[in-house]
């Protein structure tokens, strides 16, 4: 119940939104700008956010 | 009058949830729920050494497991093996010859046999723990697991002869699979020249994950991929296989990046150096903390259904939990896909040919 570790357990939450939040932007704005490579915009969007979201996790799981 | 009728089916909603379905001994009956509940969620999340399906109390107090123990195997200056079924889930100690064991806590330690556990003053146990080489329930789920691999993909391309070029049946399902990971994620990544070696490996590595993530959502309490032992195993064989793959330009890549100047040279060397590393530990740590996670909330909302004993609040924590398994289903297959491309880059970067940048 340690206040420090909550603290950061949020900020690191707070981060990782951000930044997939940001990919997807990127993802969404390319999309709309051609249609037609909808598959490979898909695949690099997914391949960041997993990286984002690698990096999330292994901070909680240090905290 | 829309307005008044959606005020007063709320005002019907939060006065049935007030009928509560509590038995008279209160108090004994949450302790008796939180100790269930924490031996439900270590059930399906902890690897044991018995492989049990499901257990009930009986009527007279005594506890019925349905499942089979397994071997334990030792390494305690001499082979030592014995059924789990002497531990008799942890009630009793183990006798083997002259040693004694004790399971406390998931871990098997050397005692007399009075069963003695050992504190120091941090709370530690100071018992000798022999080595392990047991048969415990994961083992047995990674044999079974690459048993039915070997029998399907074995099948598969047999049937090719057979049915002129074609697969039937189930292969059918497989093989446009098997083609997007050589199209979509060997080639891009690896290079027409150099894929065919690692085929195999990123083929065994997608499908083993994917059937050991969807395993783990059945209430059977299998947990493969959650185990960081088996996560660091498969990010160490990427990393072996990246090491062993390496060309010249690889490591001059890393140590002495080539088209920057002197300064940043020496900068980006211990930052290359320490990517190396830590690029299958990010590997290990996002399976592991994705399934484990998922596990873990999945069994906790699922614990919240008899927890609120109540109409709503039951009713709303099954619906949560459903489409959390919805979302776990997705990513089981989404865990699996970024395993492997991330694998395929790695190799591509060690394979990499010599270019002008």
């Amino acid at each position: 119940m340690e206040i420090p570790a909550i603290v950061g357990g949020g900020l690191i939450v707070i981060g990782v939104g951000i930044g997939i939040g940001g990919i997807g932007r990127g993802a969404m704005e390319a999309i709309g700008r051609q249609p037609d490579a909808y598959g490979k915009i898909q695949t690099a969007m997914l391949i960041g956010a997993a990286l984002v979201e690698g990096i999330g996790f292994a901070a909680m799981f240090v905290l | 009058m829309t307005v008044v009728r959606s005020r007063f089916f709320i005002f019907i909603l939060l006065v049935i949830s007030h009928f509560d379905v509590y038995s008279n001994e209160l108090e004994k009956d949450i302790q008796e729920l939180e100790k269930e509940i924490k031996e439900y969620i270590n059930h399906h999340v902890l690897d044991s050494y018995d492989f049990n399906l499901l257990s009930y109390t009986r009527e007279d107090g005594s506890k019925f497991y349905f499942g089979i123990p397994l071997p334990v195997i030792l390494w305690d200056e001499g082979l030592v093996i014995f059924s789990s079924s002497k531990f008799n889930h942890g009630k009793t100690i183990a006798k083997s010859g002259t040693n004694y064991y004790k399971l406390y806590h998931g871990n098997i330690y050397k005692t007399d046999s009075s069963g003695k556990i050992y504190y120091d003053k941090d709370n530690h146990v100071q018992n000798n723990s022999p080595l392990d080489f047991s048969i415990t329930k994961g083992v047995v789920s990674i044999i079974f697991v690459s048993i039915i691999m070997f029998l399907l993909f074995r099948n598969l391309a047999n049937s090719y002869k057979k049915n002129g070029m074609m697969a039937k049946g189930i292969g059918r399902f497989f093989e446009p699979i098997v083609l997007y990971v050589r199209d979509e994620i060997a080639i891009p990544n690896i290079g027409e020249k150099h894929y065919k070696r690692y085929m195999s490996f990123l083929l065994t590595l997608f499908f083993f994950i994917w059937i050991c993530n969807m395993i783990g959502l059945t209430p059977l309490g299998i947990n493969v991929t959650g185990n960081i032992a088996v996560t660091f195993c498969l990010a160490l064989l990427t990393f072996i296989i990246t090491t062993v793959s390496g060309t010249k330009y690889y490591w001059k890549h890393i140590f002495w990046m080539p088209g920057m100047p002197l300064p940043m040279k020496i900068i980006m060397a211990p930052i290359e150096l320490l990517g190396v590393i830590i690029k299958p530990f990010t590997l290990m740590i996002r399976l592991y903390a994705n399934i484990m996670a998922g596990h873990i909330v999945m069994m906790t909302l699922i614990s919240m259904i008899f927890i609120f004993r109540n109409w709503i609040g039951s009713s709303l924590s099954f619906m949560l939990a459903f489409f959390i398994s919805i979302i776990e289903i997705l990513v089981a297959l989404l865990q699996a896909y970024i395993f492997t491309i991330l694998s395929a880059l790695y190799f591509g970067f060690a394979v990499e040919e010599e270019h002008d940048h």
